[in-house]
C-alpha cells in the first residue's frame, strides 16, 4: 500500500468518504473511485457496472469492483440516472488501477438534483480524511 | 546450525493429460463381453469422445508425480488456524475401505445392512456424548451444509412458533460460511462486533436481540482462539427474548472432555468430522459436517433417521417436522467410519487431545510473541492469532512471511482471518505434532523475522524452492482459464 | 497413544513456557457454567487390533458384492474400479493435503482438479465445470438456484422423473425462499412430458434428467428448444453419466448447466457416500457459478501453474452475497473421477458404455421373455422398469436368501408405479448373473 503522499488527487473534482469521485461535465456527472482506493484494493480484476438507464438513488449500491481478493461496492455519490458506462472496463478492468480518474471512469450519469454535488468533499478535506485513517 | 525441513531437490515435470497418451492405450481392463450387441437408436448416439487415452504406466506416473508437488499433513506442519490439520490415521482408511461398507447399496434392505446402520447409529450416539447435546443427524455433507442444516432447522422452529424472523445475529470473528449458510435461509445476517479482549460482550448482544431476530451463530472457542466466556450469559439473552443458538463447532477440538455444549445453552451445533474427528481433508475434500441438536429440536432434523425398532436398526422417515434431505442418500458414510474408528481409538483420551492441542497453542503463543506481535495477549485455547504489525515498518506483511515459510518445509498458517485482525496470522498447531516440530516451526518463525529486517526482498521473492514460484493471480482473475 | 508424542517430559516444560502449573490450568478461561459435570462416557480406547476386529465385523453384515448381486442403481451404481486408481488415491500427497490457498505448494492437486475440470466440460459438452460439489442432488439445488439468479425469475419447474432423493434436496433448499417449484409430469413411454414448456415464460429453469430415474433417455433437443422459446434456462441432470459414454451429452443439445452425481466414475457405492457433485455451465454464467474453480496461469519465472481463482464469487470473501455457502466440497473424489477418466480413455470409455448398454438391454429383453413387462418405451441406459406379480415380496424375500436383490420397489417414490420394480445392470453383472436372477424369480 501507498502513502498517502505518493498517491494523487486532482482538485477539479468532488469526492465521498466511499473513496469515490465525481466531476461534473456539462449536464451529467462521471464517477470513478479515488487513487486511494485502487491502491487499497490492490489489482481490479472485475468491475460490475449497471445498465444504461438504471435509476438509483443517493448512497445506493449500483456496481462492484473486485480484485483478487475482496469486493467493494460502489456507491451512488448523488442520485440520478445512468446514462453511459466504460465499457472498456470489461476487457481491461486494470483501467482502474493505471487511471483512476481518466482510463479508469466508471459510470456518467444525469443527476436527479445538480446542487447535491455541493455535499462532496472537496479534495482538501477528503485528503484530510484519508490522513485520519492512516 | 538447525537443519530446516525445507530444502532443493530433484522435481518432475508432467505435462497435462491430453498433453500425453495415443488414440487406442487404455488403462482399463474391459470386462469380458458376454452379451450380443444390443440394437440402439443411431440418432441418440453421441460422437466419439474428446479424452486421452492412456495406458496404466502413464496414468499412475502422471499422477505420483502430480502428486510430489504437493504438501500434505503426512509431509509436515500445516499450523492452519481453525482447521485442524491433525494426522490422518491409516487403520481408518483401511477401515473405510473394507469391501462390505465400499460395496453396499444405500437401498439395500435394512436387514441386509445392519452393519452401517449400527455404525451410523452408535456414532451419533458417540457425537452426542462428547457434546452432551441429545440428538444427532449424520447426513450434512460437510460444515457449511451443517450450517445451513442448522439455519433450516432454526427457522422451522420459529414457524412452528407461529413467528416468523427474519434477521440472525454473527459476530465480526465469524468465518464466512456462517453469514452465506444464514442468508441462503432466508435471514439477514446483523454484525456484533467483540470487545478488546476479543470475545463478545453480553451488553452488545443485549442492545442487538429483539423479537425479529431468530438467533445467533457463535463460534466457540472463536476464530480468535479465545473461548467465548460469556457464552451462557449471552444464550440466555437470546432465549429470553424468544430467539436460538447456533454453534459452529469447527473448533471443538480445544475443548472435548471438558466443556457441556448444552450447558453453554447451544440449541444446535455442527461438527467437522474432518477437523476434530481425523477425517483426511482430501485437498478441499470430502469432509462430513454432522449436526447435534436439543430434543426440542430433535423432530427438524433431516430425514431418514437411523433408529432402533425390535433390536435391529431401520432408516425412518416418519418425522413429518423434518426439514427434509440435505444430500441424496444418509451422509459421507465413508467419512463416518473414519471418525467412528478414531473415537473408538482414543475413547476418553479425547479429553487429552483437547488439553495437548491447547498446550500446543499456548507454548507457540508464548515463544513467538516477543518477535511477532499478539494482539490479544491472553491465555488461548488450540489456536493464537498474530499480526504483521511489527513487520510492516519494513514493507513486509504477512503475506510475504508466509511465502517463505514454504521454503523452510512448513505449510503456512491461516493468513488474514479473522477479518477483526488486520495481516492476521492464525496458528493452530494440532495435538498430533511433537515439540520438535513446534521448536523447528519456531526456529523457522524466528529466522523469517531476522530476514525481513535484514533481507526483506528474500521474503518478497519467496517461495523459491517451490515447483513454482508466486503466481499471476490477477491474470487468473482477469482472463480465467478453466479448462485446456 | 499413537497419535500423541507428548511425553511427559515435554508436557512439563511446555507448561513451563506456557506460564502455567498443569494441563487443567490451560483452561482457566473456561467458565464453571460452561464445564461438564462428568468426564466421558466413552468405551476404553479400542488397540488398532480390537478396532479392526470390531469394524469388520460390522462390514460383515452388509449384503455386498461379490456374494451379493444387487440389481440396483436409483442414484448409485456399481462399476469396476481399476486398482490404479484406489492405488493412486492412497498417496497421503493427495489424501492429506488441505485445499489448495497456497497454490505454490498445491500444483498437484491444482493440476489434476484443472484437469477434471477440462474432462468434465469436454465430456459433458460444456464451456466450464467447478472443482466439485457434495453430490448430484445438492448440484441440482445449487443449479435451479443459480438459474434463478441468473434469470432473476422466481420458479423452477422439474420434471417427476428426476430420481425422487435430488428432488427433495431441492424442496429442502428451496423452502427458506420465496421461489416456486412446478412439476412435470411424465409420459406412458417414461419420458418427460414437455409440451408446456415453451409456454413457462416466467420460469428461471426447467430441469430434467437423462437418463432419468427410469433410465430412459429424454428428449433433450426438445426440451432446449422450449426453454430457449420461454427465455428460461436449460437445466440437464444426471445420475449415471456413463450414459455420455454413449449418447448424446447435454452441451450439444443446448444445455445452459449440467448437474448431476459423478460417483460411477472410480468411487465406491459406499452406503451412499461421499459422492462427487459435478457442475458444469457456459462460461457467460461464470460469475454466477458456485463452488470452487482452478485456473490457469504463470509464475514470475513464466512458468505455467494452476490457481485457485474468481474467489470473489465464494463464502469467504462475499460472505452473505456468495453464490454458494460452500467451502470444503468433494475434492478427492474428483481427483478420483479424473484418475478414472483418465485409466477409461476416449476410446475405452465408448467400449465401457457400450458394453453396459448391451448388458442391460439383455436382461431388458430376458425378462420379458420369461412373461414379465417392461414399463416404458423409451431407450435406456443401465436401468429399466419391469412390471413384477402383485404378491413379489415373498419372491424377494426368497430372492435375498439367494443373495439376490431385484431391484427397487417404485411404490415408495411413485405411487402410481406400484408394483413396478427398478432394476440395473451396469458391467459388473455377468451373463450368468441375469439367467440366475430370471431363474430365480420364475421358479
Amino acid at each position: 500500500m501507498a502513502n498517502i503522499s505518493e498517491l494523487t488527487f486532482p482538485d477539479d473534482l468532488n469526492y465521498t468518504d466511499e473513496h469515490e469521485w465525481a466531476k461534473p461535465e456539462d449536464d451529467v456527472v462521471i464517477v470513478g473511485i479515488s487513487d486511494y482506493a485502487q491502491d487499497q484494493l490492490g489489482d481490479v480484476t472485475f468491475v460490475e457496472l449497471p445498465e444504461v438507464d438504471d435509476e438509483f438513488e443517493k448512497g445506493e449500491t449500483f456496481g462492484t469492483v473486485e480484485s483478487t481478493k475482496t469486493v467493494s461496492d460502489l456507491v451512488m455519490p448523488v442520485g440520478g440516472q445512468v446514462v453511459a458506462i466504460n465499457a472498456e472496463l470489461g476487457e481491461s478492468p486494470g483501467l482502474v488501477n493505471e487511471a483512476p480518474y481518466a482510463g479508469g471512469w466508471m459510470i456518467r450519469l444525469k443527476p436527479d438534483h445538480p446542487a447535491d454535488l455541493e455535499d462532496l468533499m472537496s479534495r482538501d478535506v477528503y485528503v484530510e480524511l484519508l490522513k485520519g485513517l492512516e | 546450525m538447525t537443519e530446516f525441513p525445507g530444502a532443493s531437490g530433484l522435481v518432475l515435470n508432467e505435462p497435462l493429460l491430453w498433453d500425453k497418451g495415443k488414440k487406442g492405450r487404455s488403462g482399463f481392463s474391459l470386462p469380458r463381453r458376454d452379451v450380443e450387441s444390443a440394437a440402439v437408436d443411431e440418432s441418440l448416439l453421441g460422437d466419439a469422445l474428446n479424452l486421452p487415452d492412456l495406458s496404466e504406466v502413464d496414468v499412475v506416473r502422471h499422477f505420483t508425480r502430480l502428486s510430489q508437488w504437493n504438501f500434505g499433513v503426512d509431509s509436515g506442519l500445516y499450523p492452519l488456524g481453525s482447521c485442524t490439520m491433525k494426522y490422518n490415521p491409516k487403520i481408518n482408511e483401511k477401515l473405510a475401505g473394507l469391501s462390505g461398507f465400499s460395496s453396499a447399496h444405500p437401498l439395500l434392505a435394512e436387514t441386509l445392512s445392519q452393519g452401517a446402520l449400527e455404525l451410523m447409529f452408535k456414532l451419533e450416539r458417540l457425537l452426542a456424548e462428547v457434546t452432551c447435546m441429545d440428538a444427532v443427524s449424520l447426513q450434512p455433507a460437510a460444515g457449511a451444509q451443517g450450517e445451513l442444516t442448522g439455519m433450516l432447522i432454526i427457522r422451522a422452529w420459529h414457524r412452528k412458533e407461529g413467528s416468523s424472523r427474519s434477521k440472525i445475529i454473527v459476530p465480526d470473528t465469524a468465518h464466512g460460511t456462517n453469514p452465506a449458510s444464514a442468508a441462503l435461509c432466508g435471514f439477514r445476517p446483523v454484525k456484533a462486533r467483540s470487545n478488546e479482549q476479543g470475545i463478545l460482550a453480553p451488553e452488545t448482544i443485549a442492545d442487538i436481540m429483539d423479537e425479529d431476530t431468530a438467533g445467533i451463530m457463535v463460534t466457540n472457542p472463536n476464530t480468535l482462539g479465545l473461548f467465548e466466556e460469556n457464552v451462557a450469559q449471552i444464550s440466555d439473552i437470546i432465549h429470553s427474548k424468544g430467539g436460538l443458538v447456533y454453534c459452529d463447532g469447527a473448533n471443538l477440538n480445544a475443548v472435548m472432555g471438558l466443556v457441556d455444549v448444552r450447558r453453554t445453552g447451544v440449541d444446535v451445533l455442527h461438527l467437522n468430522l474432518h477437523k476434530t474427528f481425523s477425517t483426511p481433508h482430501g485437498g478441499g475434500g470430502p469432509g462430513s459436517g454432522p449436526v447435534c441438536v436439543t430434543e426440542q429440536l430433535a423432530p427438524f432434523l433431516p430425514v431418514p433417521r437411523v433408529i432402533e425398532e425390535n433390536s435391529a436398526y431401520v432408516l425412518s422417515e416418519d418425522f413429518p417436522e423434518s426439514v427434509g434431505r440435505m444430500q441424496a442418500f444418509y451422509g459421507n458414510f465413508g467419512v463416518m467410519v473414519k471418525a467412528y474408528s478414531y473415537i473408538l481409538s482414543l475413547g476418553a483420551d479425547l479429553k487429552k487431545v483437547s488439553q495437548l492441542a491447547v498446550l500446543n497453542a499456548n507454548y507457540v503463543k508464548e515463544k513467538l510473541k516477543g518477535i511477532l506481535h499478539l494482539p490479544f495477549d491472553r491465555p488461548c485455547m488450540h489456536e493464537c492469532v498474530f499480526s504483521d504489525k511489527f513487520q510492516t515498518e519494513r514493507n513486509v506483511t504477512t503475506l510475504d512471511m508466509a511465502k517463505r515459510l514454504m521454503d523452510y518445509g512448513f505449510h503456512p498458517p491461516t493468513i488474514y482471518f479473522p477479518l477483526v485482525v488486520r495481516g492476521a496470522i492464525m496458528i493452530e498447531p494440532p495435538e498430533t505434532e511433537s515439540k520438535e516440530e513446534l521448536d523447528l516451526f519456531i526456529a523457522a518463525l524466528r529466522a523469517i523475522v531476522k530476514e525481513a529486517e535484514e533481507d526483506p526482498d528474500l521474503l518478497r521473492d519467496s517461495p523459491g524452492r517451490s515447483k513454482v514460484r508466486r503466481l499471476d493471480e490477477t491474470e487468473a482473475a482477469r482472463r480465467p482459464c478453466l479448462g485446456g | 497413544m499413537r497419535y500423541l508424542p507428548h511425553t511427559p517430559e515435554d508436557i512439563a516444560s511446555m507448561l513451563e513456557v506456557a506460564g502455567e502449573k498443569s494441563l487443567d490450568d490451560l483452561f482457566k478461561t473456561v467458565p464453571d457454567d460452561c464445564r461438564r459435570a462428568r468426564g466421558l462416557d466413552l468405551p476404553e480406547p479400542m488397540t488398532e487390533w480390537d478396532l479392526d476386529h470390531h469394524v469388520s465385523d460390522l462390514a460383515e453384515k452388509m449384503a455386498a458384492e461379490p456374494e451379493y448381486k444387487v440389481f440396483l442403481g436409483a442414484g448409485r451404481y456399481e462399476h469396476h474400479i481399476p486398482h490404479a486408481v484406489s492405488y493412486l488415491l492412497g498417496r497421503s500427497e493427495f489424501s492429506t493435503a488441505y485445499t489448495p490457498y497456497q497454490p505454490e505448494i498445491s500444483q498437484g492437486t491444482l493440476q489434476a482438479v484443472y484437469e477434471y475440470q477440462t474432462l468434465v466440460s469436454r465430456f459433458l459438452g460444456m464451456e466450464a465445470a467447478n472443482a466439485s460439489l457434495y453430490d448430484g442432488a445438492s448440484a441440482l439445488a445449487e443449479a435451479v438456484l443459480m438459474a434463478v439468479r441468473v434469470t432473476r425469475r422466481k420458479k423452477v419447474a422439474l420434471s417427476r422423473a428426476i430420481n425422487p432423493f435430488f428432488r427433495n434436496v431441492v424442496q429442502t433448499y428451496f423452502r427458506s425462499t420465496d421461489y416456486e417449484l412446478v412439476e412435470l409430469p411424465y409420459l406412458e413411454n417414461g419420458r418427460t412430458d414437455v409440451s408446456e414448456i415453451p409456454g413457462m415464460d416466467d420460469v428461471a429453469a426447467v430441469a430434467v434428467q437423462s437418463p432419468n430415474f427410469f433410465g430412459c433417455i429424454e428428449d433433450l433437443r426438445r426440451v432446449g428448444e422450449g426453454c430457449r422459446q420461454a427465455g428460461s434456462l436449460f437445466v440437464v441432470a444426471f445420475s449415471e453419466p456413463l450414459a455420455y459414454g454413449l449418447f448424446e451429452n447435454p452441451g450439444s443439445q443446448g444445455a445452459d448447466i449440467v448437474c448431476g452425481e459423478g460417483q460411477s466414475f472410480g468411487i465406491p457405492v459406499s452406503f451412499g457416500g461421499p459422492g462427487l457433485g459435478i457442475f458444469a455451465s457456459r462460461m457467460k454464467h461464470i460469475r454466477n457459478m458456485p463452488g470452487r474453480l482452478v485456473g490457469q496461469t504463470v509464475d514470475i519465472d513464466g512458468k505455467r501453474g494452476f490457481v485457485l481463482t474468481l474467489a470473489t464469487r465464494e463464502q469467504h470473501i462475499r460472505r452473505e452475497k456468495a453464490t454458494s455457502n460452500i467451502c470444503t466440497n468433494n475434492s478427492l473424489c474428483a481427483l478420483t473421477a479424473v484418475m478414472y477418466m483418465a485409466c477409461v480413455g476416449g476410446t475405452g470409455m465408448r467400449d465401457l458404455a457400450r458394453l453396459n448398454y448391451d448388458k442391460c438391454e439383455y436382461l431388458k429383453k430376458e425378462l420379458p421373455a420369461a412373461g414379465f413387462k417392461t414399463s416404458f418405451d423409451s431407450p435406456t441406459f443401465n436401468e429399466f422398469v419391469v412390471e413384477f406379480p402383485s404378491d413379489f415380496e415373498a419372491t424377494r424375500k426368497r430372492l435375498a436368501e439367494k443373495r439376490i436383490v431385484p431391484g427397487l420397489d417404485l411404490a415408495p417414490y411413485y405411487p402410481e408405479l406400484a408394483g413396478r420394480y427398478l432394476l440395473c445392470v451396469t458391467e459388473t453383472k455377468t451373463r450368468a448373473d441375469m439367467d440366475a436372477l430370471v431363474r430365480e424369480i420364475v421358479s
